[in-house]
């Protein structure tokens, strides 16, 4: 029984990533230079993407849980993990930099792949570095201080 | 309109509706949240044995996470074969800013705990206000870089 509900959350977590990679590139995020022309405030397309995408979102995330107690498929709605800490604005002013020099975010950096944009590999490497970093970063400052003496 | 959208902007609505869908629909079916920079921590669960990459949460959602992705590569490649150009997609944005510009953003993102789509799609939809000021931050900082680049002469 679990088995047949894993694979019908599978399904409907491909199929959910298909509608928003086939967005990505239908509405061209999955063109660096269409990101940078954005950046540099030559074309505010990212602005009507945004828009739209989150137009729906806030449709279905406000609306959901009030339908249903649980998801379609089971599960529970999760919620959103966003906090006011100092990491969340250190690391969004890094990811700016890294936005606005490469022209990708991982979205489109994964999406690209399948409109065969092999470049997008150096972009992946990229990010898996970077959140490998972040990963041990975190552990070294997270980890137990030295019992002190006495 | 067409200064501000010089490529068009039905484009951009309709893409930008698609994506909402897909995120609409993994949460109705499943609850989870399509935030796409997490893939590149739980990822490493699965060759890293550290435990910053075992928590419970990353083992426990790195395998939709990788089936996600794998919708995102499908998807595009549907409307490559169908509305995309007959050449594959090509940047001229050269591999060294691919590949430096992704390691910063990769850690910038792990650090504040979502990109473009877990902050701005999924975070803004939840009504975070720390989600809203991490977008309006990356997008600054996004504009002063790519302006700097454009003002000493790295194109595009």
């Amino acid at each position: 029984m679990s088995g047949a509900r894993e694979t019908r959350q599978a399904l409907a977590t491909v199929a959910a990533g298909a509608l928003f990679g086939f967005g990505l590139a239908l509405s061209g995020m999955i063109r660096p230079e269409v990101i940078l022309s954005f950046l540099q405030f030559r074309d505010w397309g990212l602005m009507l993407v945004m828009g739209g995408a989150l137009a729906v979102t806030l449709f279905a995330y406000q609306l959901a849980p009030r339908w249903r107690r649980a998801p379609l498929l089971g599960g529970i709605f999760e919620a959103h993990t966003a906090s006011m800490q100092r990491g969340t604005f250190i690391g969004s002013a890094l990811f700016g930099v890294g936005w606005g020099l490469s022209g990708v975010c991982p979205g489109p950096a994964i999406a690209g792949l399948g409109a065969g944009n092999l470049q997008m590999l150096w972009v992946i490497a990229g990010l898996a570095t970077g959140a490998w970093l972040q990963g041990v970063l975190a552990s070294l400052s997270a980890a137990p201080a030295v019992p002190q003496e006495g | 309109m067409s200064h501000l959208f010089p490529l068009g902007w039905q484009h951009y609505l309709a893409g930008g509706l698609c994506i909402g869908l897909g995120v609409a629909l993994l949460y109705l079916a499943t609850g989870r949240l399509a935030g796409m920079s997490s893939v590149f921590t739980s990822s490493w669960s699965y060759v890293s044995m550290r435990a910053v990459f075992r928590q419970p949460r990353w083992l426990a959602s790195r395998a939709w996470r990788l089936q996600l992705a794998l919708g995102l590569v499908l998807g595009a490649a549907l409307w490559w074969l169908t509305l995309g150009p007959a050449e594959p997609m090509s940047t001229g944005v050269p591999a060294w800013r691919l590949l430096l510009g992704g390691v910063i953003a990769g850690f910038g993102a792990r650090l504040a705990g979502g990109c473009t789509s877990g902050h701005g799609i999924c975070g803004i939809g939840s009504l975070k206000l720390p989600s809203l000021l991490a977008v309006l931050t990356f997008m600054a900082t996004g504009f002063v870089a790519a302006q700097w680049l454009a003002a000493v002469g790295v194109a595009p």
